[in-house]
């Protein structure tokens, strides 16, 4: 059910203020009155009112003295004037000071209705473009950003402001945890998402292919420049450039990317011309940029260059709640491109996801998922067709007695506890791996 | 008199099966035994020489000053042309959630409008507005249903068109049945 909607009647007429309240209350609507200006505008700072119905002549204040207040004070209100005197000037005044209609006193009470309806119209109108505004900034392909944890929230909150600007932004974490998903994102919801994202690994690259990359050749430029080149700054002009481990360029790439970043001019290799373009500039890292300040390995002028937004992607072992949300993405992504009917996944298997601490975070967990799907029965993602548990058992080995029942039991997994091929593998006979069963107290999956 | 009871005063000049048909209506919508009477009021008190009409919110405090009780919802049935200080006339007002309203047959007539006159529309008007007005002092607001009795009018033609009967919305409001 919608919000009543809220009236606020000053007139210094008591009868005036009494109709009108009796009019509207049995309307329903919340009626506040106020005998005065002065007291209507101490009531209108402490309560919100959608509509303000004001007498123009009052002592003391008058009613238009009191609209350019109201509206100094909340320019949405809504004020409609009414006066006894209706004059051509004073109407026109009200309306150029910002009231939404004039009224004659006594009005018809069709007059009324009707004002008070195209009065809630606006209101309803206004909220409706204030939700609209927001849908508009409200991210856009954002659909491989998968979580619903406080964390991704607050990650996702941070590309839409990072978008709706336009300087730099570092995107800081761990490996695998989605770093260029997040660039995407920023550029796709920005005002040049309708331009080229050109993304440079900056990290795959030497020292002399990343300045060819960056800034193109011209032709004869070096062995090999048998034409001329755009560099990867042309190509994203008017759109945005991600560099990706930013951390691993050289000390003179980054006094070149400082100019470059400085001036947006440049000169492509072997050439002489001046080039500009208008590119927005996204980084990456899974490193400390700071502490590498601070060791003298990164210079602090292009990193605070950089450094102008920076959002920080938690690793996926400090938000494993999102796990079943990305196992059934990753589930209907590589079903969907193997052509096959979509999997489940077996509840313990998924706990035990749940558990697991992904040093290479979504990208291990993606990639897991992938291979369960090769190699699984079609059906169902079960924990044998998860690479889980070395890593799992691994970590708890200590003493000689626990790396033999581990490896007894990863042997016994992986011929399905077939006894005779177990035995074999482990080099031992049959009666020997029974004993060990036993011993450890070793039982198949579920 | 007893708590569920309506009362209907009647003041000036009405014809006595008109008032009944009145009283059965409201008795029909509300199943409360609805007793008629008259009253005498001297109504100069509360005419308005500049607008030639009748003060709707003096008239009204009035009845409810003298001629209401609480156990009883009383309704002031009148025939003269009502305002209020901000509006050019109304067909009756009442208290919200109070024990007084007050019904005005004046602008119900089809003569006024140059019509032809029709005396069970008229009446069907009054009984409307009255049950309209004695719907508002069992607390219910206006309604949006276009067939409901509580339905906001300003014009005759669309008391014309809601039903004299409440909503099931507005019964179930009403906490009456």
């Amino acid at each position: 059910m919608s919000k009543k909607i809220s009236i606020l009647i000053v007139d210094d007429e008591e009868s005036v203020r009494d109709s009108l309240y009796n009019w509207f209350i049995e309307d329903d609507y919340r009626v506040e009155c106020a005998e005065n200006a002065k007291k209507a505008l101490s009531m209108l700072e402490s309560d919100h009112f959608d509509i303000i119905l004001a007498d123009i002549k009052m002592p003391g204040m008058d009613g238009l003295e009191m609209l350019r207040r109201i509206k100094a004070l909340r320019r949405e209100s809504i004020v409609i004037v009414m006066t006894a005197f209706a004059t051509v000037d004073t109407a026109v005044q009200a309306l150029k000071d910002g009231a939404f209609d004039y009224v004659t006193k006594p009005f018809d009470p069709d007059d009324l209705s009707h004002l008070i309806r195209n009065a809630s119209k606006q209101i309803s109108l206004t909220e409706e473009n204030e939700i609209l505004k927001e849908k508009v900034v409200s991210l856009e392909n954002v659909e491989d950003l998968v979580g619903n944890s406080e964390a991704m929230h607050r990650v996702l909150q941070q590309i839409e402001s990072a978008a709706q600007s336009n300087s730099s932004v570092i995107i800081t974490g761990e490996s695998g945890t989605g770093k260029e998903l997040v660039a995407r994102a920023i550029h796709a919801n920005s005002s040049r998402k309708f331009f080229p994202l050109v993304s440079v690994h900056c990290g795959a690259l030497t020292e002399s292919l990343l300045e060819s990359e960056l800034f193109g050749h011209e032709k004869g430029a070096f062995t090999g420049a048998v034409y001329n080149r755009k560099g990867r700054f042309e190509m994203a002009d008017n759109g945005s450039i991600f560099l990706d481990e930013i951390a691993t360029i050289s000390t003179k790439m980054q006094i070149e990317l400082l100019r470059v970043l400085e001036s947006k001019k440049f000169i492509r290799v072997g050439g002489n011309k001046e080039i500009t373009s208008d590119f927005r500039v996204i980084c990456a890292t899974n490193k400390d940029l700071k502490s590498m300040v601070e060791n003298g390995t990164f210079r602090e002028d292009l990193f605070y260059r950089l450094n102008v937004l920076n959002i920080n992607i938690p690793p996926l072992r400090e938000r494993s709640g999102d796990i079943p949300l990305l196992v059934d993405y990753f589930i209907k992504k590589y079903c969907t491109t193997m052509n096959q009917p979509p999997v489940i996944i077996d509840t313990s298997a998924l706990k035990r996801l749940e558990e697991f601490t992904f040093p290479g975070n979504i990208r291990e967990l993606e990639n897991m998922i992938e291979r369960a799907i090769v190699i699984g029965n079609g059906k169902k993602i079960t924990l044998k067709d998860l690479p889980l548990e070395k890593t799992l058992i691994d970590n708890s080995a200590e003493s000689l007695d626990d790396h033999e029942k581990n490896h007894i039991f990863q042997i016994l997994n992986k011929y399905n506890w077939n006894i005779s091929r177990s035995a074999k593998a482990l080099q031992v006979d049959r009666v020997t791996l029974y004993n060990k069963i036993r011993k450890y107290n070793l039982k198949p999956l579920e | 008199m007893n708590q569920q009871s309506i009362s209907l005063i009647s003041f000036g000049y009405f014809q006595k099966d008109f008032l009944e048909k009145i009283a059965e209506d409201v008795r029909h919508e509300f199943l409360f035994q609805v007793h008629v009477r008259e009253g005498r009021l001297d109504l100069s008190d509360f005419y308005d020489p500049s607008r030639k009409q009748y003060n709707g919110n003096s008239m009204l405090k009035h009845v409810d000053a003298i001629f209401s009780s609480d156990d009883v919802k009383t309704m002031g049935l009148f025939s003269v042309d009502l305002f209020i200080p901000i509006l050019t006339y109304i067909f009756g007002q009442a208290f919200l959630n109070g024990r007084t309203g007050i019904a005005s047959l004046y602008r119900l007539s089809n003569e006024r409008y140059g019509m032809v006159m029709n005396e069970r529309v008229m009446l069907e008007r009054f009984s409307k507005e009255v049950i309209h007005e004695l719907g508002h002092t069992f607390g219910l607001v206006h309604c949006h249903n276009p067939t409901c009795v509580m339905q906001s009018v300003t014009y005759v033609e669309e008391i014309d068109q809601k039903s004299q009967h409440l909503c099931n919305h507005c019964r179930k409001q009403s906490g009456l049945y």
